[in-house]
Order: C-alpha cells, then structure tokens, then sequence
C-alpha cells in the first residue's frame, strides 16, 4: 500500500488539445480520493495518466514513493476498474479474476486462495464457473471490482465505475465500494461526474475544470466554503444561487454589509437549502433578505422546492423541509443568515469572505 | 413472418418447392448416372431410377481411376484438393488475421498506406496477375507442389478487411484491462483476441474451404503430373471430347464426390458459421 502524489502534471494531446494543465495533489496512503468535474475537464485524462495508459507530458507521478512516468502500466502494481468493466467476455468468471496473476506467474495454490477470498468478500462465489455475458449489471460490476482486488495492489483507480448501472443499485454499489475500501484500506482514486458519488465516497474531494484543479479537501468543507463559483455551482443539489451584485445592490440585500464588496461588484451565493421563507418578513441580524415572485413550486415528499423569479432579473431557488410551500404567483420573502452567505469575486474566481 | 394465415403460406411455399427442385434435380442426375453402367448412360434412354452398380462405380472411381484418361484414382485427386483447400483456408486466416492485428492495434509509419495497398489488392486476383505469379513459381521450382498450389492463393485482402473491422468492434478497455493485468501484446492477442474471433474464423474458413476446393484456373496451370490434380482438373480431363469414349458412370461418381466435402464442411461448421456471420461473443 502506497500514497500517490501528482507533481504538476500536464497532459498536451498529438492535436495540441490542453487536457491537463498542471495538477498537483497529494493523496496519503490508504485514502479515497474522488476526482470530479463535468465531463471533458481531464478527471479521466488524469486517471489513465496515473494508470499508464496514457503518456505524461510533463510533470510527475509517484505511485508509493517511486516515480512512475516510464513504467509499464502492469509494473506500476496498481489495479483498474473500468467503466464497462473490460470483463474477459470469453473467460469464467474465475479466470476473469486469475488472469491478472497467472501473468505474474503467481504459484497455483496462491492463485486459488487469492480468487477465493475476493470471491468471498465481493459475494461472488457462486458465480465463478459463469461467463460474463450470463451475468448481471450489478455482477459483472462485482467482478470488475474482484479483479482488482486479487491483485493486492498499491492503489485502485476506479473510472466511472457506476455510470452503467441503474439508479437504484449505483446507491447501493456505491455503498459497497465505501465499505469494501474502508475494509482493505488501499489508496483509491475514483472519478465520477456525479456529485453525489463523490460526496459520499471521498475522504478528498478534487474538483476539476477545463484541466485545472479548482479545489481539493474534505467533501464537507469543499460543499461548506466552496473555493471558486464553479465549484459552488458543481456541489450540492440544486446548484448554490448565485448572484452578480454591485455594491448598492448588496447593501440593500444584505443587512449591514460591512463585507467590504469591492467597487467592480461580486457575486453573491447562498445554497438553496439554506434559504427560508419569512411569514413576517424581517432579516436574520447581519443576514439577507429577498423578495421573488413564485413562478414553479415542486414537491417531492420530504421536501420542497421554491422557483422565484427577482425583481432585478434572475432566478431564485429555495429548498425548504416538508410539504408546506406557497403557490406560484404569490410574493414571498426569502431571507438566509449571515453565516451561511458566499461571496466571491466578480470573476468567480476568488472567494472573499471566510 | 407476422402473418399466419392458414394458406398465406402456400405460395412461398410452391416457390421454395420449385426452386428446390430446380437446383436438386441436376444433383439427383449425377447421382442417378453414378449409379448405372456406361452403356444404359450411352445409350441415351437412362432411367430416372438408381441402377445396380453403384459400389462397383465408386469403387473403380475411388481406387483405381479411368481407364482412358487421367489413370489416377479419384482418391488421390480428393487428397490433393484437401490439403489444397484446407492450406489455402488456413493460410488465409493466418495470415489475414495478423495483418489486421498489426493494422487495427499498432501506430507505426505508413500504417494506412499498408492498410490501402492490402485494400488495392482486392482488384489483383489470380486471373489478372496470372503470369507473373506462374513465372515466380516456376522459378521458385514450385510446379507440382502442394506450396504452389497453396501459396500464390493465401493473400486475402478479404479476410484481412473482415478482421479489421471485428478487432474495431473489439472495446479499446479490453486492451487496456489486459495491460493492466500484465498482458502483452502477444499475450493479448493469444488469450483475448483469438479466442473472441472463434467464430469469425470459422465463417471464414467455411468460405475460403470452398474457395480453395473450387479452385479452377490456377492447379490447371500449376499441376502438370497426373497425381498432383485437384479433383476439379480431374473432372475435366476425364471428360474427353476425341474418340475415346467419355466413362459418364465415372465422370458422375467424381462429381458427386466433389461435391461432397464442401458440404461436410458447411453442414458441420454451420453453427459456428452462421454465429460468426451474425453475432460477435462480447
């Protein structure tokens, strides 16, 4: 087992495509770091860079202390699960798991204890004698993940292992990969679009954009003080509300808005979630207020969703607990507390509070 | 068919029937001739009914041969045509599917360049490139042998084409899985791609069996001594057209046994050959 470091590594294709742009991080041996950005912004790039399936630029990987750029990607000793998974469609299920180690001439004996025991972990024993094709998604998933775990390796790279799965069991898969990690305790490095995945997944969060790290921490803290607007807009579901204000318009929304807004104006985030209707209309001390005219409420059980159109152009989203929600065309008042405001430069670029 | 009508199926039906026997009647012919003597054949009034010699017919054409013409027995003329089928459908398929490996899997110079002159191929069969390929097996000393018979026909451009295109349906992961898991790419192609191609390589050599069996023009021009005729050649020298008179019984054992083979090949590779033509295992 290994950590594994990323020293400005860049990636420039045969087209002079910048897929990767100089990206440092540092993930400590026996972490789960989830990679994730929209699609196109390099996580996969990065991914296969890190596996050896793709060349690297510039820059440096180091896979448990050795620097890996020139090594074979089956001499890098890590393990891969792919998004379609790659099963050998003309192998058994056994032979999925042992082709790995019979071509690292692993003894016999050992290769039957080690296919074994991660048929065991991954519940997967009955399956063995099985072809691919006679198995379901969430199966062929399991052995994608026992393939990789036979191996012992110093790390796994998981690529969009979930995306082919259907809604329900990608919860539970994703629960299983958590358990199973936690279990072994081997450095991964998983990359997924979904912010949900990565949420529940990662101990650190990496948050990629057009090739670039846009912010790298602990999930929480990513979602609680986001770095940049992209970020503030990527995690969390809906997106975080955010607004261009000059500094009027934010003395005006934002009770004592000693925030000192520079005069080229911000933007102005709040999450929709930590919004709430006020009956009687005043701000939270130090907090913000809004009026918006309902134009869409949804309701989806355990909560509820409030679309406002501003006055001043724009859209707003409140997200409140339960059932109970105005009517579209009403006017109502939304107002957050201090605390729970972003605010960032005009750019997106720079957060400026907190 | 949606359709099921209780005499919607009558018309297609009378029309398989009459094509059926259209193409089945000339074999039930042959079969018929094989099974008289020359002179109910010669006489011109054949009955449509089997007659008593088949044995003694087969026997004389498997074993001993004409009396007149070609003086080989049809057994050694069956050898040389399966050795020559068999080499040339083997062959083929070697060689195309290596090709198509390096082309479809490798980045090296002027890869397309190979790719189009496999292509151009196509348009150079042996009858358009005839002479000069039978001036570089006469030189080679390769009239009367089993390689000249095999290997000016082994080239496909065909089947190199056909491999390209399944090794693309192949999916880029499962190359990379392999390398993750340690293969190279000779490994890879032994215990990943071989086996995935089964049955491509079975509804190839269904085909190119029959091509090499068929072969005309080329053991013709290759094959000067008696014992190294294809079966096919035979045929045709058996029948003479000058005063000797044509031994018709022997003529149609010869062909219906040519026939055979091709037939054994179809009916038993049939499975895998319609699967390769269809499906892919993926």
């Amino acid at each position: 087992m290994a950590g594994v470091t990323l020293d400005e590594v860049r990636k420039v294709y045969a087209g002079g495509v910048d897929a990767v742009r100089g990206v440092s991080f540092n993930v400590p041996d026996g972490h789960f770091c989830v990679l994730v950005g929209p699609s196109g912004c390099g996580k996969s790039t990065l991914l296969r860079m890190i596996a050896g399936l793709e060349t690297i630029t510039d820059g440096r990987v180091t896979i448990g202390g050795q620097v890996v750029n020139d090594i074979e990607p089956s001499e890098r000793d890590i393990a891969m699960v792919f998004q379609n998974y790659a099963l050998y469609p003309h192998m058994n299920v056994y032979d999925n798991l042992a082709y790995g180690l019979r071509n690292r001439r692993t003894p016999k004996p050992e290769i039957e204890t080690r296919v074994r025991e991660a048929a065991r972990i991954l519940e997967i024993e009955q399956l063995l004698a099985r072809r691919p094709r006679e198995l379901s998604g969430g199966q062929r998933q399991r052995v994608a993940m026992g393939r990789a775990i036979v191996r012992k390796p110093k790390a796994f790279l998981f690529d969009e292992p979930l995306s082919n799965l259907d809604a329900k069991l990608r919860v539970s898969m994703r629960v299983e990969i958590k358990k199973l990690q936690r279990a072994l305790a081997t450095t991964s490095i998983y990359v997924t679009h979904d912010q949900l995945e990565a949420m529940t997944l990662a101990d650190m969060l990496v948050v990629m954009n057009a090739g670039r790290v846009e912010q790298i921490g602990p999930p929480l803290a990513v979602y609680e003080r986001p770095a940049t607007t992209f970020v503030a807009s990527f995690i969390g579901a809906p997106p975080m509300n955010l607004l261009k204000v000059s500094a009027a318009e934010a003395a005006a929304l934002i009770d004592g808005a000693a925030i000192g807004i520079p005069d080229s104006g911000a933007v102005l985030g709040v999450r929709p979630e930590e919004l709430s209707l006020a009956a009687d209309g005043t701000k939270p001390a130090g907090g913000m207020a809004i009026e918006l005219n309902v134009i869409a409420v949804e309701r989806v059980g355990p909560e509820t969703f409030v679309y406002g159109a501003l006055d001043r152009g724009g859209e707003l989203i409140v997200r409140l607990p339960g059932q109970a929600a105005p009517a579209p065309g009403e006017r109502v008042k939304a107002v957050a507390r201090r605390e729970k405001l972003h605010l960032f430069s005009a750019d997106g670029q720079r957060r400026l509070i907190n | 068919m949606v359709e099921h009508k209780r005499f919607g199926n009558l018309l297609p039906h009378t029309i398989l029937w009459i094509g059926i026997a259209i193409v089945a009647f000339p074999v039930y012919l042959a079969f018929i001739g094989s099974t008289h003597d020359a002179a109910t054949i010669a006489n011109g009034q054949m009955p449509p009914t089997p007659g008593p010699y088949f044995l003694e017919n087969y026997y004389r054409t498997i074993f001993v041969g004409t009396s007149a013409t070609t003086r080989e027995p049809v057994a050694t003329m069956i050898l040389n045509s399966f050795i020559m089928a068999v080499g040339i459908a083997v062959g083929k398929i070697a060689i195309s599917i290596i090709s198509a490996y390096a082309i479809v899997y490798f980045r090296f110079p002027l890869r397309m360049s190979f790719f189009w002159i496999i292509f151009i191929t196509l348009m150079l069969p042996v009858e358009v490139r005839i002479y000069p390929t039978y001036k570089v097996a006469a030189d080679l000393s390769m009239l009367d042998t089993y390689a000249g018979l095999i290997l000016p026909l082994i080239a496909s451009a065909t089947a190199t084409l056909l491999f390209r295109q399944f090794f693309m349906t192949v999916p880029d992961e499962l190359v990379e899985a392999s390398r993750m898991d340690g293969a190279g790419p000779i490994r890879f192609f032994w215990d990943t791609l071989l086996p995935l191609s089964r049955t491509n390589m079975a509804a190839l050599f269904v085909i190119m069996f029959i091509y090499g069996w068929t072969q005309y023009l080329w053991p013709l021009l290759i094959t000067t001594r008696d014992d190294m005729q294809t079966i096919i050649i035979g045929i045709k020298k058996m029948i003479v057209t000058s005063d000797a008179l044509t031994e018709w019984q022997l003529v149609m054992c010869t062909v219906m046994l040519a026939m055979l083979p091709p037939v054994l090949v179809v009916i038993g590779m049939q499975r895998l050959f319609v699967r390769g033509l269809i499906e892919t295992e993926k």
